[in-house]
């Protein structure tokens, strides 16, 4: 098994920084602080320059960073390792989490003592704990330490869902709760079985072990079952619309940007690297073809919404449909699956996805502030109120549709290349009219924002500053349609 | 004999699960199912699995507890319809009986690390492999875990009112305690520490720990509340907030130490192993009492008016 890298330890700081802010923040009082953001900001600041630090040591290099903790090799001990995809997302979350953190500054800012401080204190402790729960994912190696990763991750986002605390938000919460557990529990179930059968819980050695038979299918099987639910895969979606759009708009920006991702992204290590040999293509097909009933069901159900932030909810099960092409247009005999354009289209889907639904989610945070409501039918008006957030919204809107310049244009492009290349028409047709779909469902919004309203509208101004995060993240969605369009190298450092 | 024991053990297991899911009413529901959580805690000593079967029943009592509280403040609420209960008990079968198929089919024995978890003990200077599981090879899944718990409280606090979300958690029957319940709030409390204690020194021997001693310590402060011998701290107390927060914090610092003696994240000096472990499980027990009674205790609530 490998030694830890030089660098290695930049993965623990990865997961312990945010641990140290959640920690802090529950005894500022004893720090002198008087608010609980005071600590998250250097927080952001250590864990941006950590997960920096990590995505350019990894492409310097051309090797995955790895770390043992403890100095106990696995299969006892715990293994940490990040490659490209995972560096790539690692830099992807803490830009997300900081953007996403200087536009709920403004929120969240209560002083800890008064009654207000409790939106601020949960708020800023959840978003650590998430942050460090979502680190873990991207770099644990060992199936049970994953577990404890979904469950970092799921008592941190939960809760995010009902900080308002409205009925109606707590009855999304505990859908969701019942949702990530369930999902939870079938993940261990097949955890438990992989180890019956194996002997040991480390990706890295169980690759090599794994035989094609029925337990390892069963387990593997049980595990992706889990975390469908989790990742809110078609059927299994219902859950994700209420939460995601009760939430409170910076809250919602991270749970659909970056939390549902999790659990898609451990799919993709138990596919590609527990899985033995090349996986089965009719399996590929199912998911897949969950994926496109996402795309098309869920775009149309978008397109049905009354509310903001419910149609961007809706909009987010359909765009994680496309993660799902992945595995059918990976799959070609003979090549490694991240050496096809299937692999860079999908990973490219899922970072463009992050940023552009976190600019959209909070554009429409800011819009429902300024006019003090999201009803679609009543935007009129927002285009003057928050001109910034509408047009950031539109930017946004480009990588969801597929159109350039975007990340989301490269990627469907790549998808639809892959989809060709493979003889999925089916899967062609499915990211054509999905991006016509998602056209339709971004211009009804602008084109109601830019209307002139019957009456003039009382507004509330909304502060320049916190449009821009909106902006920003927008404008990385679009830079990132800058990419080559090759199987891009990073993506592959670090795959055996 | 032991066959007999066994047979008796799961029969009862089968009769208390389905008596949970056939009750009508949701307490009798959850009383079934702390019974259901009892006969497994003798069923893992079956399986030889003390520790386990040490934290089954303590979570257990604790799991109870809330489950009992949440019964009676619900309203019943509308059973399913029935295609879908019917679907919903295929799956279950499904999934249990290719469980149960895929379980007797396995490799016997099975591949496992038991051997390779052991042979480091002496190094550690403990005798449990357990006790060299949890704080040595997978430090780091412990210390994770324990901030879930943290996340946990602070979600469940995250549901009070606002000006109540510093302010003490109602307790159950405070107000009008029986007095056979503060007899017993009197004299169980001193029994009850010396036990904890006595289950968490021996933890890194033999069977028992930290979270099953915190449970019970979570237990006893649970009664001398309930029998409203103490009021209820306030959630906002810098001082419980520190208690809450010092185990995890304690842990991870002393990780971080070790990048520089002996020179990895979570690893222990040599010949310290013993004491170090010590002194985490001794922290940690504290802050997972703290952390326990007040998950059970829930987020700050307005006085009751007398």
């Amino acid at each position: 098994m490998a030694a830890s890298s030089p660098a290695g330890y930049l993965l623990v700081l990865a997961l312990v920084v945010p641990v140290i802010g959640l920690l802090g923040m529950s005894v500022t009082a004893l720090i002198g602080l008087r608010r609980v953001e005071f600590v998250a900001f250097p927080v952001l600041v250590a864990g941006l320059a950590v997960a920096g630090a990590i995505a350019t040591t990894v492409a310097e290099t051309g090797e995955a960073l790895t770390y043992v903790v403890g100095g106990w090799a696995p299969p006892l001990g715990l293994a940490l390792r990040a490659d490209g995809v995972s560096a790539v997302m690692l830099a992807m979350a803490a830009l997300v989490v900081a953007l996403v953190a200087l536009n709920a500054r403004a929120l969240f800012c209560a002083d800890d003592a008064t009654p207000d401080g409790r939106r601020a204190f949960a708020f800023w402790s959840l978003l650590m704990g998430l942050w460090s729960a979502l680190n873990l994912v991207l770099v644990g190696e060992d199936l049970f330490n994953l577990f404890v990763a979904l469950e970092l991750l799921t008592f941190a986002a939960v809760p995010l869902v009902c900080l308002d605390g409205r009925a109606a938000t707590l009855e999304a919460a505990l859908r969701y709760l019942v949702f990530a557990l369930i999902g939870s529990a079938l993940y261990l179930l097949g955890t438990a079985l992989l180890y019956g059968r194996y002997g040991t819980l480390d990706i890295g050695t169980l690759r090599e072990l794994t035989q094609p038979d029925l337990a390892t299918h069963a387990a593997v099987a049980l595990m992706i079952g889990g975390l469908m639910a989790k990742a809110a895969l078609f059927p299994l979606h219902i859950w994700l619309p209420p939460a995601h759009a009760g939430a409170p708009a910076p809250a919602s920006a991270v749970l659909s940007a970056l939390v549902v991702k999790a659990p898609f992204f451990l799919i993709v290590r138990l596919w590609f690297d527990v899985l033995p040999g090349p996986p089965s293509l009719p399996a590929a097909q199912v998911l897949a073809g969950l994926g496109a009933a996402a795309i098309l069901i869920c775009s149309v159900v978008a397109l049905r919404q009354e509310r903001l932030k419910l149609m961007i909810a809706y909009s987010t099960v359909a765009q994680i449909g496309y993660l799902f092409l992945m595995f059918r247009l990976t799959a070609e005999p003979g090549v490694p699956a991240w050496q096809t354009i299937g692999w860079t289209g999908g990973m490219l889907q899922l970072v463009s996805h992050a940023f552009a639904k976190a600019a959209m989610f909070l554009a429409a945070g800011m819009i429902a502030e300024a006019l003090g409501h999201d009803r679609i039918a009543e935007l009129a008006g927002a285009g003057r109120a928050a001109p910034v957030s509408v047009f950031a919204f539109g930017l946004a809107g480009l990588s969801l549709m597929g159109l350039p310049p975007s990340g989301g244009f490269v990627a469907k492009l790549l998808l639809l290349n892959a989809a060709t290349l493979a003889g999925a028409w089916w899967i062609a047709a499915v990211i054509s009219v999905g991006g016509l779909l998602a056209a339709a469902y971004v211009t009804r919004v602008l084109k109601r924002a830019m209307a002139t309203p019957p009456a003039p509208l009382a507004t509330r101004p909304v502060a320049l500053s916190r449009e821009l995060t909106a902006l920003t993240l927008a404008l990385v969605a679009v830079a990132l349609g800058l990419v080559p369009l090759q199987p891009f190298e990073l993506l592959a450092i670090g795959r055996p | 004999m032991k066959l007999a024991l066994d047979a008796v053990l799961v029969a009862t297991l089968l009769v208390l699960a389905l008596f949970s899911l056939a009750a009508r009413q949701a307490r009798a529901s959850a009383i079934g199912f702390m019974g259901f959580g009892l006969v497994l805690a003798l069923v893992w000593v079956r399986l030889g699995a003390v520790d386990v079967a040490l934290t089954e029943a303590a979570v257990g009592a604790l799991t109870g507890l809330l489950l009992l509280g949440a019964t009676s403040l619900a309203t019943p609420a509308a059973q399913p319809s029935r295609p879908l209960r019917l679907a919903l008990a295929g799956l279950c079968a499904l999934v249990a009986g290719g469980l149960a198929f895929l379980v007797l089919e396995a490799p016997d024995p099975a591949p496992s690390l038991a051997a390779a978890a052991v042979e480091p003990l002496a190094a550690l200077d403990l005798g449990n492999p357990v006790t060299a599981v949890l704080l040595a090879y997978r430090a780091l899944d412990t210390l994770l875990e324990t901030v879930v718990v943290v996340l946990a409280l602070i979600g469940i606090w995250s549901l009070a009112p606002d000006a109540d979300w510093r302010g003490a958690p109602m307790v159950p029957g405070a107000d009008a305690p029986s007095p056979p319940l503060r007899l017993l709030a009197r004299l169980l409390p001193p029994v009850g520490l010396v036990v904890a204690v006595h289950i968490l020194w021996i933890g890194a021997d033999a069977p028992g720990g930290k979270f099953q001693a915190a449970t019970l310590i979570a237990a006893m402060g649970l009664l001398v509340l309930m029998a409203g011998l103490a009021p209820a701290p306030k959630l906002g107390n810098t001082r419980l907030r520190a208690l809450v927060v010092g185990g995890p914090a304690l842990f991870l610092a002393l990780g971080l130490l070790g990048f520089l003696v002996p020179g990895s994240f979570l690893a222990w000096p040599e010949g310290l192993a013993k004491p170090v472990i010590v002194l985490i499980e001794v922290a940690l027990t504290t802050s997972l009492a703290v952390l326990l009674a007040l998950i059970v205790l829930g987020p700050g609530a307005r006085r009751p008016r007398a």
